[in-house]
């Protein structure tokens, strides 16, 4: 068992931003969150957070995230030209 | 603060004079001061680090701009190189180890262009003709400067093409090693032009944002200086530099209008920050520049929010030939319409058709052959004109960013020889069924 650290952003579209997709991320996988910064409004809605646990929990409870229509992209700062 | 009290050996006189002055000087290697956090404000040491611990917003670079401009002069940058290190102290690098001859690039004044779409101060910025054939030797000249300070052993980066070519090259010169990952539906050009130096290329089976997932997954576990992740913080300050040489080459001046492709809108945001600093630091006046960001229709996420009115940027899959300009997920769209606000500039969709007009537009007008970017550059500037939004006699900078050798694919359909026998009847003939 590796115990890693994810820093990640989930982007939601219009049809998914009332599901509580990382509470049940939390419940469904053994991954803690930790939301860092946020903005949600009517059309779209984004949440830049921290996720610790098992690296194998992590993945399948992503996969399962994507699954929902939520993208999800690492966070490097910034995605620049390439 | 990265000053060193230095001992300066004096080798003005004979090498047979023993006695050679030894002075004490204090030499200012960089006016950086710190990283610090775009969105909460927090300040971090200068280190290979470009996310902030706190609220993993982007770290970008402090400068000490008071020290600069006791420094930095008209006269001072006119003494310099003819490349981008004219511009040194606002570049966030100690010394310059590497130094492939990038920019100081042509300032066209475009007069044939600019008659057809009646622009009388047209020009074109063409850095097609950098190193590596594209404005990516800016920003790789510098996060290449800083790995080898960092002493980083392997240079790397995400890839939608020019970029891997300019960090082969310039990973080559380093002596470094060097990866560079891509897309796997690249254009040919391209991955040749980056493996010609001896980098290892790798191929990935999906989209740039997917590349772009896997090579922030490999930053954070080998210690590989990937130029535009974990580099991030100093590599994009080398497109400040297209700021500067376009303000420099007018005549200190800003321009009134630029037109400029965006991927991520990293380097829309920072041509803007170069006249901003150029003003500040009173080598120009205040910038009214109106700012222009031009996105192929496959691939508009800016555009959209823009002409939404939302300063939010939905991602998308990418589907365009500009591949260069193959981002869905654009992390400086936000940054990128606020400054399209600020300036009252634009944002143009250009559709996909129109991006080899543009290339073609350009070529047989200007004589510069540019990547399909470029061909998304000159068309929304067509579209500029046509809508009379550009005046007349307003100076408009139009940013060509990459070289059309590179993507000869997108316009192998518009290239017709005239196929004949070598005999002079067989060629009046062929030519005029033409």
């Amino acid at each position: 068992m590796a115990i890693i650290n994810k820093k990640v952003k989930f982007t939601f579209p219009q049809d998914m931003i009332k599901q509580p997709v990382i509470y049940e991320l939390a419940k469904k996988y053994k991954v803690i969150t930790n939301i860092r910064r946020a903005d949600v409004r009517d059309d779209m809605g984004w949440v830049v957070l921290e996720l610790e646990g098992d690296e194998k929990e992590i993945e399948r409870g992503l996969k399962w995230v994507t699954s929902t229509g939520v993208r999800i992209d690492p966070v490097i700062g910034d995605v620049v030209e390439g | 603060m990265d000053t060193l009290l230095a001992i300066c050996v004096c080798m003005g006189s004979p090498i047979s004079d023993a006695r050679h002055r030894v002075c004490l000087e204090e030499v200012r290697l960089s006016y950086v001061k710190s990283l610090v956090c775009r969105e909460c404000g927090s300040e971090y040491p200068v280190e290979p680090q470009h996310v902030c611990e706190f609220c993993f917003g982007p770290l970008e670079v402090s400068y000490d701009y008071d020290a600069i401009a006791r420094v930095v002069t008209r006269e001072s940058i006119t003494k310099g190189p003819l490349s981008i290190w004219r511009y040194q102290p606002l570049l966030p690098v100690n010394e310059t180890s590497v130094d492939m001859g990038t920019g100081f690039t042509p300032l066209v004044h475009a007069k044939n262009l600019g008659k057809m779409l009646g622009l009388n101060q047209l020009y074109i910025k063409n850095d097609s003709v950098n190193p590596s054939y594209s404005f990516k030797d800016r920003v790789v000249s510098v996060a290449t400067n800083k790995a080898l300070e960092f002493e980083f052993e392997t240079l790397a980066c995400a890839s939608t093409g020019n970029l891997a070519g300019s960090v082969a090259a310039h990973g080559a010169k380093a002596g470094m090693k060097t990866m560079v990952f891509f897309p796997a539906d690249l254009e040919k050009g391209k991955i040749i032009g980056a493996g010609i130096y001896g980098a290892t290329l790798v191929a990935v089976d999906g989209t740039y944002d997917q590349v772009n997932r896997l090579c922030s997954e490999l930053a954070d576990n080998h210690r590989w200086a990937f130029v535009n992740i974990n580099m991030r913080p100093y590599y994009s300050e080398g497109s400040k530099t297209l700021g500067y040489e376009v303000a420099e080459q007018l005549g200190w001046r800003a321009p009134d209008r630029c037109i400029v492709p965006a991927a991520s809108g990293s380097l829309f945001t920072k041509i803007w920050k170069g006249f901003k600093e150029m003003s500040n630091l009173d080598l120009i006046s205040k910038p009214y520049t109106k700012m222009h960001l031009a996105q192929p229709a496959g691939c508009s996420p800016i555009v959209e929010a823009f002409e939404m009115g939302s300063f939010h940027v939905k991602p998308v899959k990418p589907n365009t030939i500009a591949k260069s300009l193959a981002i869905g997920n654009p992390a400086d769209g936000f940054y990128a319409l606020k400054i399209v606000e600020e300036t009252k500039g634009s944002c143009e969709r250009v559709p996909e058709p129109e991006v080899v007009e543009g290339i073609k537009l350009l070529a047989e007008t200007e004589g510069i052959f540019t990547e399909t970017a470029g061909g998304v550059v000159i068309s929304a500037l067509r579209g500029l004109a046509k809508k009379g939004i550009i005046k007349p006699d307003e100076v408009t900078v139009a940013y060509v960013t990459g070289n059309g050798l590179k993507t000869q694919e997108a316009v192998e359909s518009v290239v017709n020889p005239i196929y004949t026998t070598p005999d002079y009847q067989a060629f009046q003939t062929a030519l005029a069924a033409r």
